[in-house]
Formats: C-alpha cells, sequence, structure tokens
C-alpha cells in the first residue's frame, strides 16, 4: 500500500523492450562472429546511405533545414505540457479519445481494454515503434488477441518469431532467400514454388495481408507526427498498409510518445522534407495519412490515442540528454554508423538500436537498468551521426555526457575500484603537469626494452589487451619530444616550470 | 609570428619525430617556435571515458601552460586534441562550475590550430612543394581523421597540401571517410566491433599498394599502424608532418623503432 501526500512522483523510469540483457561488448562480439549477418547489414546499410547521400546533397537548404527542425523541436520540448494539452483539447473536440499511459504496462492495458470492449480478438498493425517498445503484441497475445504485422519487413520478422533490428528496415539483417524460406516455412498456404524474387516474395505477402485488411475491425498504429493546433495525427509509410489499416476498420487505436508532437500544421512541411530524404533516401514520402479525430460515415468511427510517456519525461530532465527527444525514427544514424553497420541492432538489445538507441534507451531506463550503462560506450566517437542527424542531434556529445552519469553512478559504490577506474586516476595525475609527464617519459627506454627485439610489443596485460588483441604497439623513443627540446634549447630557456625534468 | 607548439602526449612521448617535424615546417617559413614546458595533454581520454572529475586538473593544466600572452597562436599536430582544445575544455570547466576557468579555456581554444588549418588558413600554404620545399617520392594513401573532419571541419585542407608535395604519388583511399576504430578507450572497451572496423581500414589502404599511410592525428595513425603490423603487412604508417618536413636535402627521418624504413628509397 502506498500513501499518497500529494507530492508529484519524481518522473518515472520506462519499460517494456528498452533494456539491453546482456552487455554491448559480449552481445557484439555473437553478432560479429555471423559472417552472413555481416554480409546483409553491409550491402543494405551502403545502399541506403549512398541514396540518402544523393538526395540530401541536391537540397541547396538542407542545412537550413536542419536547423529549423532542430529549432521546432527545441520549442516543443521546453513547452511541452502546454502543447500536449493543447493537443488534447483538440483532439477531443474533433470526436477522438485520449488515454495517459505513464508505461508501458498501462499503455498494454489500456490497449487492450480498447480492444476488448470492441469484442474483437484479432487487430491488424501499422509499423510503429512505439508499441514495440511496450511490447504490445507479446501483451495482447497473453491476453487472447492476436496482433497482425502488415509492413511487410515486420511480417517477416512476426513470422519468423524474431526481433526487428533496425527502426525503419526491421528484417535489414535478412536476405530475400532467407526471407523465402520463412514464407514457406510460417506463412499459410505460400507456393510451394516461390522463389526470392523481391516483387514474387511481394505479391505473396500481399494476398496473405489483403485478407486480414478486409476483414480486421480494429487497427492499432503509432504516429509520426502530432499536430497540436488542430488536434491531427499523421503516419508517414511506404507501402499503403498503413492507409488500408488507418481508414478501413471500424476501431483505431493509436499509441504515441509524448514527444511526437508538432506546434502547428505549418511545421509539417519541414519534417515532410527532412524525414523521407533521411530514412528511405526519397525526395517525397509514398503514403502520407493524416486525420483528425472522426468524421462521421468516413473511415474508423472509433478513434482513440494512448499517449505514452515510459520515461520520456526523465529524458527530457535532462538537461544534456533531452534533445535525443527530437529524434524522429529516421534511421540515418543507423545507416552511417559503423559499429552499427558490423554488429546488427539486436546487439543493442533495446527496440532502439544504433547510435540514437545507445543513447535514447538508457536516458528512457536511467543509466542504471539493466546492462543500458554499456550502451553508451558502443561508439567511437566518429561523428558520422551528428552529421546525418536531419534534427542534429549531437550524438556524441550525448554519448560522453552518459557516460559520464555512468561512472559517476559508480564511484564509491565498489569494494575495489575497477581497471579503468585506477588508469583513470593514475592517468589524471601523471598527465596534470608537464613535470608529472616528463618524469614517466624518462621510463621510455624501459618500454623499448619489453618491445624487445622486433620492436613492438605484442601483448598488455589487463583491460589493455584489448588493444593489442588486434594490434602492436611500436617499441617507444628513446627520448621524448620534451626532453630532446630541452636540450636543444638549454640555454636559451630562462625558466621552465618542469625544469627537474629535464636535467 | 610566435608560435607555441602543442605537442601531444601521445606525440611527445611515442612520436617526437612528429613534433620536430611540425617544428621544422614552422621554422622554415620564418616563424618562431615556443614549447610552453608545463603542457601535459588535452584530457580528451578523460573525458571521453566518461571521467569528467578527472580531466578537470589536466585541463586546469592545458589551459595553465597555454594561458600566456608569450605567444601569437598555438598548433598541434592533431585534429582531434585541438578539437577537444576547442570544444571539450569549457564545457568541462562549466560542468565544475569553473566560470574563470571556462573564459580562460575559451580563450586558449580561439588561439588553437590545428597544423593544416595554421598552414593554410593563416600562413597562407597553399603550394607545400614550393613554400615547404617538400619532397617525398613515395606512394602514400591519406585517412582523414574523423574529428578532423567532422569536428574541426578541415575539409580538404590536408589532402591539399599532400598533393603539392614534390614526388609524391597520392593513392585515393577507399571508404576513407569511415572511423579506423580507434576511438580511445572504446578500442579495449570494445576491442571486437572496433578491430572489425580496422580490419576493414587496413584491408582499404593495403588496397591501395600505397608504402604507407599518412594522416594528421598520430593516434589514428598509432592504430592503423599497429593493425597492419600485427596483419604481417609492409604497409606502414607516417604523420603528414614529417612527410611535409622532408626535403631533398634533408628527407624525412626514419631513425627509431617507431618508424618504418623508407630509408633506402629516400636515398
Amino acid at each position: 500500500m502506498t500513501t499518497f501526500l500529494g507530492m508529484p512522483a519524481l518522473p518515472a523510469f520506462g519499460s517494456g523492450n528498452l533494456f539491453a540483457g546482456e552487455s554491448f561488448p559480449k552481445a557484439a562480439h555473437r553478432e560479429l562472429g555471423n559472417a552472413q549477418l555481416r554480409a546483409n547489414l553491409g550491402h543494405a546499410t551502403h545502399t541506403i546511405r549512398d541514396k540518402r547521400q544523393a538526395v540530401v546533397s541536391e537540397l541547396p537548404d538542407w542545412e537550413q533545414l536542419r536547423d529549423a527542425g532542430s529549432a521546432i523541436k527545441e520549442s516543443v520540448m521546453a513547452r511541452l505540457p502546454d502543447l500536449l494539452e493543447e493537443f488534447e483539447k483538440n483532439f477531443t473536440a474533433r470526436g477522438g479519445v485520449i488515454h495517459w499511459a505513464r508505461d508501458a504496462r498501462e499503455a498494454n492495458e489500456i490497449v487492450a481494454g480498447l480492444v476488448r470492449e470492441t469484442g474483437e480478438t484479432e487487430v491488424v498493425k501499422v509499423k510503429s515503434m512505439a508499441t514495440q517498445e511496450i511490447g504490445l503484441n507479446e501483451y495482447l497475445e497473453e491476453q487472447g488477441i492476436q496482433a497482425f504485422e502488415t509492413d511487410l519487413a515486420e511480417l517477416i520478422v512476426q513470422l519468423d518469431h524474431d526481433k526487428p533490428s533496425h527502426i525503419l528496415v526491421p528484417a535489414i539483417h535478412k536476405n530475400r532467400t532467407e526471407i523465402r524460406d520463412i514464407f514457406l516455412r510460417e506463412m499459410p498456404g505460400a507456393d510451394p514454388a516461390l522463389t526470392n524474387d523481391p516483387p514474387v516474395l511481394a505479391m505473396a505477402a500481399r494476398e496473405h495481408l489483403r485478407r486480414k485488411f478486409l476483414t480486421a475491425k480494429v487497427a492499432v498504429s503509432g504516429a509520426n507526427f502530432a499536430l497540436a493546433d488542430s488536434g491531427t495525427l499523421a503516419v508517414v509509410e511506404s507501402e499503403g498498409n498503413g492507409r488500408m489499416c488507418l481508414t478501413l476498420p471500424e476501431t483505431l487505436i493509436t499509441v504515441m510518445g509524448i514527444e511526437k508532437l508538432l506546434p502547428t500544421w505549418q511545421d509539417l512541411e519541414v519534417f515532410m522534407q527532412l524525414l523521407p530524404r533521411s530514412s528511405t533516401g526519397e525526395r517525397m514520402n509514398p503514403y502520407t495519412s493524416l486525420w483528425t479525430g472522426v468524421t462521421e460515415g468516413d473511415g474508423p468511427q472509433n478513434v482513440h490515442l494512448v499517449l505514452l510517456d515510459n520515461g520520456r519525461t526523465a529524458a527530457l530532465a535532462d538537461e544534456m540528454g533531452r534533445s535525443a527527444l527530437h529524434c524522429i525514427r529516421c534511421s540515418a544514424c543507423m545507416n552511417v554508423c559503423p559499429v552499427y553497420e558490423r554488429t546488427g541492432g539486436h546487439a543493442y538489445g533495446s527496440t532502439y538500436p544504433g547510435p540514437i538507441g545507445a543513447i535514447l534507451s538508457p536516458l528512457l531506463t536511467g543509466i542504471q537498468a539493466e546492462e543500458n550503462n554499456s550502451l553508451p560506450y558502443a561508439s567511437s566517437l566518429c561523428g558520422a551521426c551528428y552529421d546525418a542527424c536531419p534534427v542534429k542531434i549531437n550524438i556524441p556529445d550525448i554519448l560522453v555526457h552518459l557516460r559520464s552519469v555512468d561512472v559517476d553512478s559508480k564511484r564509491g559504490t565498489r569494494k575495489v575500484p575497477s581497471q579503468m577506474d585506477v588508469g583513470m586516476k593514475a592517468a589524471s595525475w601523471a598527465l596534470s603537469s608537464g613535470k608529472h609527464l616528463g618524469l614517466l617519459e624518462k621510463g621510455l627506454p624501459l618500454g623499448r626494452l619489453a618491445a624487445g627485439r622486433d620492436k613492438k610489443i605484442k601483448k598488455l596485460p589487463g583491460i589493455a589487451g584489448g588493444w593489442t588483441q588486434s594490434r602492436d604497439i611500436p617499441a617507444p623513443p628513446a627520448q621524448s619530444f620534451r626532453d630532446w627540446w630541452a636540450k636543444e634549447h638549454k640555454s636559451a630557456v630562462p625558466s621552465q616550470d618542469n625544469k627537474e625534468t629535464q636535467q | 609570428m610566435r608560435i607555441a607548439l602543442f605537442a601531444t602526449c601521445i606525440v611527445d612521448a611515442m612520436y617526437p619525430a612528429t613534433a620536430r617535424a611540425t617544428v621544422r615546417i614552422l621554422e622554415r617559413l620564418g616563424h618562431e617556435v615556443v614549447f610552453p614546458a608545463g603542457q601535459a595533454c588535452c584530457g580528451q581520454m578523460h573525458v571521453n571515458s566518461g571521467y569528467l572529475k578527472e580531466a578537470v586538473p589536466v585541463v586546469a593544466n592545458h589551459v595553465a601552460a597555454f594561458d600566456t600572452a608569450d605567444y601569437d597562436v598555438a598548433v598541434a599536430p592533431s585534429g582531434s586534441c585541438v578539437a577537444s582544445v576547442k570544444h571539450q575544455h569549457p564545457m568541462v570547466a562549466r560542468s565544475c562550475g569553473d566560470t574563470a576557468l571556462e573564459a580562460r579555456a575559451t580563450a586558449v581554444g580561439a588561439k588553437t590550430y590545428e597544423l593544416s588549418e595554421l598552414l593554410v588558413d593563416v600562413l597562407g600554404v597553399t603550394d607545400a612543394g614550393a613554400q615547404l620545399g617538400s619532397y617525398f617520392p613515395h606512394r602514400v594513401t591519406y585517412h582523414p581523421s574523423c574529428h578532423g573532419m567532422r569536428l574541426l571541419r578541415l575539409g580538404d585542407r590536408q589532402s591539399r597540401l599532400l598533393r603539392t608535395v614534390q614526388g609524391i604519388d597520392l593513392a585515393d583511399l577507399p571508404e576513407a571517410d569511415q572511423c579506423c576504430g580507434f576511438g580511445g578507450t572504446f578500442s579495449m572497451k570494445n576491442a571486437d566491433v572496433s578491430s572489425a572496423m580496422l580490419k576493414d581500414k587496413a584491408a582499404n589502404v593495403e588496397a591501395t599498394g600505397a608504402e604507407l599511410c599518412t594522416g594528421g592525428d598520430a593516434s589514428c595513425l598509432m592504430h592503423i599502424g599497429g593493425g597492419l603490423s600485427r596483419q604481417g603487412s609492409s604497409t606502414t604508417t607516417l604523420h603528414l608532418a614529417e612527410i611535409l618536413a622532408s626535403t631533398m636535402e634533408e628527407p624525412a627521418s626514419v631513425t627509431g623503432e617507431v618508424r618504418v624504413s623508407t630509408g633506402k628509397a629516400l636515398r
């Protein structure tokens, strides 16, 4: 039993599919061993990367568009409570029903309850990150409700009882032959003569899905944008399956993160330029559906929206990290990321993989949740993600910020300090004075000795062994630059604060 | 011009020839080089590993060493360390609430240049062969390091300088803009992913048929060179300062075990 004291609760962290179940290095080690995965991913990410680059570089005002997108999102985050209330008022006035969900469990219960009210046991689904995040399909299944994914790639993943590995191309880790095999194995009534030709595979999926569209009474969707000034929701998709789900059923239930708001209709023009070029590398999005409440005699007559927090308020409270909420789920960052390209999305555990996942997951769940503290380290900080981000989320800076949150959260909690703690402390002493560093450099000849006859250091102990697993270290020089300089300029230098080290 | 050299800790301790080459280039242009003796490190390793508290004294030391009116501009043969001085130092000072240090760090950052940036933007070097006497008759490929490329926006400054070195045969590196996988402690914490990235970079370097791979950051070059060495490759790495400093009379010094011996071809 808890007693309500009238105090607002601290921002709650998120739950659901937001956790790395094992540390990133461990998961990455396993995924790196999968040669087929590496080949599929390398091919797919390079294709999308090139396509994006081509359509982005043809726009003379691309950088201004990014600035505009970033500024709009910043203003949304600065006045999110007001915009949410404005949206609620307008959405309700047009016949929609708003539900507020604190976390994954609440959102799942609300959706299941709404489906149950209709008496249906099947729903069709539009591809949605929010419902992946809360694990809706699994929850509905427990409640005796079957959810059918209608996006082709989501369908493939669902039929294979697998997890998406990319937010835009969920089956990016599969090649067409693997997809044919999944269809033959799992799709009821699949033609045994099915080939691995993409149009043939698409037609097979189309036939399978068409039956579902025409019979479903309830659809569940996510939303890419919500416009506060009119109470309008928007879904952006490529296959038309979304349009079917959003228009044919009687009941439409949308689950959307509270950060998806835009203040006005006009703001949409910026994002409809940024999103398709960044995500699929297209100039224009193929199917853009917008709906505002209920229209009598046209489309779903029961329209619901579940507004999901699930850690977003906690992320918003992090001054350095809050811009991660600007994300429009385009996936440009993962397509250019050299780490994602090699490990794939499953290594990140959470629904959100790649660079954005490495910051968003720990921001939503708190850094100490499960293995999420390993995610901010899953980057060489090369910065390719920041350059590609259409809303200019400074992912490298937020990664570094979260690393410091992780390190600080562990200060004083360990009985025995970690190797990294000890090393960093020692290095802080050595590198915070020219005198100290100069003193240490006197030991360079020892390193030469350790390097031996072939003048290479091939094995180091402890965490430094990570370096020597694939890299030699050259034998150090006999003399540091500092020493050389001091000898060269002895008479010319009147006073130096590291004098002793130069003798 | 009076130019303060920030050698960077890795060059100071492991690649002194790179710092000596930097001095030679600047002196050849008629400038005076000073070496603030209190300097040690930019502290980037601490910041990027999450040890902000431990980074504070390192940053404070750098600011103290370079916060003088004793020089016109500072230069470092590293894009990454300069980016840290410019972008991270004020942030570190802010994180510990030291506004005075933040202001001083910002001022030092504004006076600090990466080597190619200084040569091209400030000292007006457009032709290394003509203005510096640079001569390096070797097949070379060039890796533009991430922080120089994306944090300092060096663009083609480094490759433009290299192209004007006499005798050089500069081969384009496939997938040049891809990270080599170093990333500081990333190479140890995520050694498997880092190694996979390095393997692809090394393969691209070898595919060019170059004798060596050059670049503007000793740390990335140590990483790429360390990988090539482990794979038994004869290709090696050399900082671009040493290529620019190399002349017909005074060819790139290849003494010291840090360097590969290119002496045979040079003589």
